[in-house]
């Protein structure tokens, strides 16, 4: 292992294809950073992308994102590390990065040695670990992981560590894909491979993995430098219009976090209580005082997703004053109406649902404003057990709607504009995180293989 | 005077800390008023589980944190991010019932 005084990791954006600022990125490059980090995973966006096995952007964003740090990392001989690739980082997204990154070596006329890191759990294994007790799930609404829930789940992926990470780059590794991985880890491994202090690995990761968004004014899609050394490490935006205070580094421990200074990460548990920002120039931080402890035994996250119903949905505008005045009571009219057209069906093969914005779309029953207002935006969901059922009950529900004839009705020719023609959408399938737990293991090295890859041969 | 604790914060946000999680953070530009928001009592675990109709045994984390100037308070939603009938699927838009918290200044 080289060891280092200190080391700069260049963060282009905080999910790759979320798109960045050519000149900040070669503003990065100019620092002659150590390698390029880029986070490309979220469970934000529910279940669905992993359940699924689709990707949060585009290709064509991910390969315009991905070009210039190709390009410019192998010039640089440094390396490019990917973090949670594709999203969900399970097997289908890895192989549909690493399809983006040959086609773009291929069209720069360029070689590189490339290593994958699955982050796919063998369901035996976790069946086993089932058994012997060391599967919990990770919060009270989080379901009680059973044989069935998990033969229904898609595929199980769990975030890795720093230390696959390492392995690669101990292998020599210039571009290094990473199935699921802890949104630090990949930049905690560049530290961990210089000999670096995790701690400041970890806690700069977790800054760096959302790029400028700690920056005022704060962003994901612009690029960030952090410089780890023994004693604590810098944050540096690269981008003139940006700076980092000590305020809005500081605040950003809090992010998508559970607690504001302790956060849980494979096998580590990472303390920022007592940590010091410290202005080191106009627009850089200076962070010490971090603190890592590893905990046994060493326990990974899992996720996975499970396919629960089929959705359709109808769009709709609501503007006659006296209709919105009594709308809940007229939805569930129709609803009713609807349910009594369809009494062959079983009550648990469907459910009807109304989302009426203007009124409490977002906030549901915690809706603490009681103003009517002049028109409002209305979603009706058919949620059901197959996607016909859910089209079929939605059209019903729709022409019911329309043409429900509320007591007072002034407007007898139709209660609901359309925005669009069609009007009724087959949404597809609903999943939920069937799995969420945490998972004792031995090894954190070999339940994530590493595998140098041929640029030619297809992944299986 | 009263003022909300949707005025006087700089940052008032909600987001997902995992799926099965909302978070809520309130951050202030002022030390005085942190300390002020921080010792006018109103920021409760009682109160947090009024507002937000969960039992406080729900609430997992309510923690002031001073180097931020902020406080964070995390809690259990009653539908996991994205699945049938979750109406907020990254959680960014459940702040603003605690904005509504009136704070003595």
């Amino acid at each position: 292992m080289k060891k280092k005084k200190e080391i700069k990791i260049l963060s282009p954006c905080g999910i790759l294809g979320y798109g960045y600022p050519k000149e900040s990125f070669m503003n990065g490059m100019r620092m002659e950073p150590d390698a390029i980090v880029v986070d490309a995973g979220s469970t934000d966006a529910g279940p669905h992308k992993l359940g699924a096995g689709v990707a949060i952007v585009s290709r064509q964003a991910c390969k315009k994102d991905l070009e210039p740090m190709i390009v410019e990392g192998m010039k640089r001989n440094i390396p490019l590390i990917i973090g949670s690739a594709g999203g969900s980082g399970a097997h289908v997204h890895v192989v549909w990065t690493v399809e983006i990154i040959r086609e773009i070596l291929k069209e720069q006329h360029m070689n590189a040695k490339v290593a994958v890191i699955w982050g796919d759990i063998d369901k035996n294994l976790i069946k086993e670990k089932m058994i012997a007790g060391k599967v919990r799930p990770l919060g009270n609404l989080v379901k009680e992981l059973t044989v069935q829930s998990l033969t229904e789940t898609t595929g199980v992926v769990a975030q890795m560590g720093h230390e696959p990470v390492v392995e690669a780059l101990k292998m020599g590794a210039e571009i290094i894909i990473c199935g699921r991985a802890y949104d630090p880890s990949p930049f905690a491994a560049v530290a961990d491979y210089y000999g670096l202090p995790l701690e400041y690995g970890y806690h700069a990761g977790k800054i760096l993995e959302c790029a400028a968004l700690c920056a005022v004014p704060g962003t994901t899609k612009d690029c960030m430098l952090g410089t780890i050394r023994g004693d604590g490490f810098l944050i540096t935006p690269l981008s003139e219009q940006r700076k980092c205070t000590k305020l809005s580094v500081a605040a950003h421990t809090f992010y998508e976090k559970e607690h504001p200074y302790l956060l849980h990460g494979p096998g580590l548990l990472l303390d920022l209580r007592d940590c010091e920002f410290r202005q080191w120039d106009e627009h850089s931080v200076f962070v010490t005082g971090s603190r890592l402890s590893r905990q046994y035994p060493y326990a990974v996250k899992l996720e996975g997703a499970r396919k629960v119903a089929y959705r359709s949905i109808v769009i709709a505008g609501v503007r006659d004053p006296i209709m919105i005045a009594r709308i809940e009571e007229i939805e569930a009219a129709a609803k009713e109406q609807v349910m009594a057209y369809y009494s062959d069906l079983e009550p648990e093969q469907y459910q009807i649902n109304f989302i009426n914005y203007g009124i409490n779309g977002v906030m549901g029953k915690l809706e603490t404003s009681h103003v009517r207002p002049h028109e409002i935006g209305l979603v009706m969901e058919v949620i059901a057990q197959t996607q016909e059922i859910a089209d079929m009950v939605c059209a019903s529900l729709r022409s019911t709607l329309l043409h429900y004839g509320y007591e007072g009705r002034k407007s007898t020719a139709g209660n609901l504009a359309f925005p669009f023609a069609p009007s009724d959408i087959s949404y597809g399938p609903v999943y939920e995180f069937s799995v969420y737990h945490l998972m004792e293991i031995e090894d954190p090295l070999s339940l994530f293989p590493v595998e140098l890859i041929s640029l030619e041969e297809d992944l299986y | 005077m009263k003022k909300s604790l949707y005025e006087l914060a700089s940052v008032i946000r909600s987001k997902n800390s995992g799926p099965f999680q909302i978070t809520l953070d309130v951050l202030f530009e002022e030390e005085k008023i942190y300390e002020t928001v921080k010792r006018s009592g109103q920021i409760t675990r009682q109160r947090i589980a009024q507002i937000y109709q969960i039992d406080e045994q729900k609430i997992r984390e309510l923690v002031f944190f001073d180097p931020a100037l902020g406080f964070k308070i995390t809690f259990d939603r009653t539908i996991s991010s994205g699945t049938c009938f979750d109406t907020d699927v990254y959680g960014a838009q459940q702040h603003v019932p605690l904005g509504e918290i009136m704070i003595p200044v």
